[in-house]
């Protein structure tokens, strides 16, 4: 646990080639889905001509900037089967990629604090099992045994009246996730070019033939969007609508303190989620700014308001001091499940749409979204998260069980 | 946290105030007539514009009236703020700054009108101080 030593960087990780005038493939976007994307196009579908295009640094986006919460307790079928799957891929891959990013299955508790809670914690426990997904409802004492610095006093404005717990769910070191995808990337032949932002697409008639960037055109058949906040601006700049809203979130972290967390709590109605990273910092998250926004920055009012929700629950914490914030943009939807598939353009394919969550879910959007490009149809796990859900009317509404409000 | 100049009350805290998100989405006139498809576009698609976004806020811890208002979505710098029903004022915009240079505080985002004043619906940018036409008068 917070004692691990981190593991050592591999002297080499990735080349920093110069894009070729054309490839196979062109992966917009060098954050953990997009790296994963290319990881498995070229394991599991032979393509190795292909490049992610990354506007900034690697991992430079969300990926370097979320919490790192992975947990697979969703309510719908259909987000368990693909989070579910995405766990199962977390459990393998250190081995697979040889690379150890301290994946910890330390487990995440949802809290529950009032009648309503309660009643959703328990069907969602039971909706869990039936998808084959570890899940467990403890009882105030039960969760006192499991995280001793948790508050379960009667007398706070939200007292704690029990929670759902995931034994297998847990964190891992997010950057040294997209480094363990960006080293076998390149070992495959994959080239990662960096600062590089598309600027536009080349189009014949409906179809994609290639994109514009600030290092030049480049020309392509296939083109796998995966610039989470940022998907809908490149959607216009190809000529279709994304039904996505970007907005702001803010993590922080506290100076290093000795292991005194030994799981994730997650509280949806206070408010604050908290675990602790291996070198022994609290890290914090809480909700988005209500409005769409571009700056990778929050509001100040938001870390207050999820400080207080975290001294009530860890009165223990009164006194840590917050070292570092920072935000990041999310891609909303309006049911909180990420939009994965086909788009209006040939050749044209998107991942987004995974908001405030969809860390968890890397490997396997990077799994499916591969299968869908290299083939043009949809995974079974991401058929269900195709864009044409919002015409049937089919969405899989996850606001409850996705943990941050937006 | 944003410092918005509520067109009733003067400016006041973002935590004052309720998004309503993107401004001027018409309920479809013949709701009757609508396919799938447009009813997917009116439900679910909205703007996600990175720039100058015409968004609504509702003043719900003071006046509880709603009014409109032009924001840069990537330096948060409010542009406008315009009643409820009136068109879009014009604002030429300055070049977006990138993200992480927002200014929130009260000299970028209002020129002078600290004290309540239902005349003064319309704020400009000091970079633009005649460019904007936002109509004068009390929120609908
Ligand atoms: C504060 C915070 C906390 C979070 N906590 C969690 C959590 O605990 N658990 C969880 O599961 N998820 C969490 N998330 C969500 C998760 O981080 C995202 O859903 C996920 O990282 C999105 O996929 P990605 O990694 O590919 O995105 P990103 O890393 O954002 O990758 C997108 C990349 O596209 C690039 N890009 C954009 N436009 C262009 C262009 N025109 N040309 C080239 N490149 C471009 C960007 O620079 C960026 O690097 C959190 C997010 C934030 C911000
Ligand atoms: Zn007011």
């Amino acid at each position: 646990m917070s004692t691990e030593q981190l593991p050592e960087h591999p002297e080499f990780l990735w080349r920093n080639p110069e894009p070729k005038s054309s490839y196979d493939a062109v992966i917009v976007g060098g954050g953990g889905h997009g790296l994963a994307t290319a990881y498995y196009l070229a394991k599991n579908h032979g393509m190795t001509n292909i490049a992610v295009l990354e506007k900034g640094w690697l991992a430079g986006g969300n990926m370097a900037r979320n919490t790192t919460i992975i947990r697979s307790n969703y309510l719908w079928d259909e987000s368990a089967a693909i989070y579910e799957h995405a766990l199962k891929l977390w459990e393998i891959l250190p081995e697979e990629l040889e690379y150890d990013f301290l994946f910890s299955q330390r487990g995440v508790m949802n809290l529950a604090h009032t009648l309503g809670d309660v009643r959703e914690s328990i069907r969602r426990v039971g909706a869990n099992k039936l998808n084959g997904v570890d899940a467990e409802w403890l009882d105030p004492q039960q969760i006192k045994e499991l995280c001793p610095i948790l508050n379960i006093n009667d007398n706070i404005r939200y007292p704690v009246m029990g929670a759902t717990y995931q034994p297998r769910a847990g964190i891992a070191k997010h950057d040294h996730v997209a480094w363990a995808f960006a080293r076998k990337c390149d070992e495959l032949g994959v080239d990662i070019i960096q600062n590089c932002e598309v600027t536009g697409f080349l189009k014949d008639g409906n179809r994609v033939t290639g994109v514009k960037t600030n290092q030049g055109t480049i020309h392509t058949e296939k083109v796998g969007l995966c610039a989470a906040g940022h998907s809908s601006v490149l959607a216009e700049m190809a000529g279709f609508k994304l039904p996505i809203q970007s907005h702001p979130l803010q993590a922080l972290v506290s100076e290093l303190h000795e292991p005194v967390h030994p799981t994730v709590v997650m509280s949806n109605h206070v408010h604050v989620y908290v675990s602790q990273a291996h070198k022994g910092e609290l890290v914090m998250g809480a909700g988005v700014d209500s409005y769409n926004g571009y700056g990778q920055r929050g509001s100040f009012h938001v870390i207050e308001h999820q400080m207080a929700a975290a001294v009530e629950l860890f009165p223990i914490f009164a006194r840590a001091h917050v070292l570092r914030t920072w935000g990041g943009i999310v891609d909303t939807t309006l049911d909180a499940s990420p939009i994965v598939g086909t788009t209006p353009v040939e050749n044209m394919f998107v991942n987004c749409g995974w908001g405030t969550g969809g860390f968890k879910g890397t490997p396997a959007a990077g799994l499916t979204f591969a299968h869908t490009m290299a083939t043009g149809t949809p995974h079974k796990l991401n058929k269900p998260f195709a864009l044409e859900r919002f015409e049937t009317g089919a969405l899989i509404d996850e606001h409850g069980a996705a943990a941050v409000a937006h | 946290m944003l410092l918005i100049p509520c067109p009733n009350c003067g400016s006041r805290d973002e935590t004052e105030f309720h998004y309503g998100g993107q401004a001027h989405v018409p309920y479809p006139e013949n709701p009757n007539d609508l396919s799938d498809v447009e009813w997917a576009e009116f439900l679910f698609y909205r703007e996600n514009t990175k720039g100058i976004f015409a968004e609504r806020w509702l003043h719900s811890t003071g006046c509880r009236q709603w009014f409109n208002m032009l924001r840069d979505t990537v330096t948060y710098d409010i542009q406008a703020v315009y009643p409820m029903g009136t068109p879009r004022p014009d604002v030429s915009v300055p070049a977006a700054a990138e993200s992480g240079t927002a200014s929130t505080d009260a000299e970028s985002t209002t020129t002078g009108t600290s004290a309540p004043s239902i005349s003064a619906s319309s704020i400009a940018p000091a970079a633009t101080p005649a460019s904007t036409t936002a109509p004068k008068g009390a929120t609908k």
